[in-house]
């Protein structure tokens, strides 16, 4: 690029070259070509370079402010489920102990219940079982009675040697033998005897 | 490899005696013509750095994602330095977007253009010839104070270079104070603060290098130690070298917003 001989021409020129003896005096043509120099690169860095970092810098910004709203969004959301879950929850829980509650009474109740109901049962049945008695008694009373009847009639007969086989008869004096029984004036152990003494 | 160290050489031996120390003018190298409106090898070295500059970032965020791949986050490093870093921290959330560009194209710049004086085969600080810092001093001026103007108003924008609440008699020291500051020492400070670093700098590395070159090849045992030490000096200059144009950079644009900064409040 530089022979020997440009260099002496270079060396012969710089000794009378403008800033050789006084290096502050600047050389026109160095410093238009410096200030146009400038200019152009200026007019490249503000032209292509400066608009497309500040377009980048203001997306980023734009992505991270973006981000960090969709975080901020995300986060409400879930505080919102969480509250819906805890009074779900809660709710959930009043209702269990409600139902617990509400168990424990039909509980209750269905024991006092089933125990009235025992009761009036037991009660029923105390009573069906008096009145049966009852009746049975009384049956048994009718039918003791025309037995004790007939075998008195026929003891008698067969003692008295009368027919004691006549209705009318009959009855009257097994009506009365009853009467007379019931009022104690005979006791049925000394049936043969009384019996015996009535006929004498 | 260097062309300035290649140069030195050649002339050192065209001599055929003594040291000659690096000079000023060791810093005009045209390359097509010469005087003023000659295309000298800074120039050159600027237009590869902006072919590079506006390469790299078009390419890295032409498709700019959300997710950003390599290219793009190193990019994304960068410029979330000056914009967050400089142009934010400086003139405030509210309208420091609008100079953003501006901010980080100064910083582009002068950053790889700088790192140019130490990367091979470049090694020559582009802003160790005054006339580009000037340039962007001269840019950075005219920015701050239409800024300022189109903002209050002509004599607003006067009327706000006196801080309020001073008693009048003060007025005398102040006014002209207030003048050169905003008027003369801020842009002349804001070239010649970058551009005396660059020239310093490579002149700083060209006679530790050259110098060590010139004592290893001419001088007796005794020198050749003295010019392995020297050389041994260069690398360690050469990465504070690295710190320094980074620094510069740095300086620069913060300096540029705090500018403007100070042309869009409304104090002083």
């Amino acid at each position: 690029m530089h022979t020997n001989a440009a260099i002496a021409a270079g060396l012969k020129a710089a000794e009378e070259g403008p800033g050789v003896k006084v290096p502050i005096i600047p050389a026109w043509g160095e410093l238009i070509f410096g200030i146009v120099a400038f200019l152009v690169l200026l007019f490249l860095i503000q032209r292509f370079v400066v608009p497309r970092l500040e377009q980048a810098y203001a997306e980023r910004t734009a992505a991270i402010e973006g981000g960090m709203e969709q975080a901020g969004e995300a986060q409400r959301q879930a505080e919102a489920a969480k509250q819906q879950y805890e009074d779900q929850l809660r709710g959930a829980q009043d209702e269990a102990a409600k139902i617990r509650e509400d168990a424990r009474s039909q509980g209750a109740q269905i024991v006092a219940d089933s125990r009235e109901q025992a009761n009036a049962e037991a009660q029923r049945i105390i009573d069906n079982a008096h009145k049966q008695i009852a009746a049975e008694r009384q049956q048994a009373a009718v039918s003791l009675r025309s037995d004790v009847g007939r075998l008195s009639t026929d003891l008698a007969s067969k003692i008295v040697g009368e027919s004691l086989h006549d209705d009318v008869r009959q009855r009257g004096i097994v009506e009365r033998f009853l009467g007379e029984l019931e009022a104690g004036k005979v006791t049925p152990t000394k049936v043969g005897s009384t019996s015996g003494e009535a006929g004498a | 490899m260097s062309f300035t160290v290649q140069a030195m050489a050649a002339s050192g031996s065209a001599e055929g005696g003594g040291f000659e120390a690096p000079s000023p003018a060791d810093f005009y190298q045209p390359l097509i013509g010469s005087g003023q409106w000659a295309f000298t090898r800074p120039m050159l070295l600027m237009i590869i750095s902006i072919i590079f500059i506006a390469g790299f970032l078009i390419a890295t965020t032409r498709k700019a994602a959300v997710v950003p791949g390599k290219g793009q986050w190193l990019t994304e490093q960068v410029y979330n330095f000056v914009r967050n870093s400089v142009a934010q921290d400086t003139i405030g959330s509210k309208e420091f977007i609008k100079y953003v560009p501006l901010l980080f194209s100064l910083f582009m710049l002068i950053l790889v253009n700088n790192l140019f004086g130490i990367i091979p085969p470049f090694q020559y600080p582009t802003f160790s010839r005054v006339g580009f810092p000037i340039g962007l001093a001269l840019l950075v001026y005219v920015i701050y104070h239409a800024i300022g103007i189109k903002r209050k108003g002509v004599a607003g924008y006067f009327k706000g270079l006196i801080p309020s609440g001073l008693p009048k008699g003060i007025y005398v020291l102040i006014i002209p104070l207030e003048l050169i500051t905003y008027f003369i020492t801020r842009p002349v400070t804001l070239a010649l603060r970058l551009f005396g670093n660059m020239f310093a700098g490579h002149m700083l590395l060209l006679l530790f290098i050259l110098g060590g070159q010139y004592m290893v090849l001419e001088g007796g045992p005794g020198l050749k130690v003295a010019g392995i030490g020297s050389w041994l000096l260069a690398f360690v200059m050469t990465v504070f070298e690295a710190l320094i144009e980074f620094l510069q950079a740095y300086i620069f644009t913060l300096l540029a917003a705090t500018y403007i900064a100070d042309s869009l409040s409304n104090e002083h």
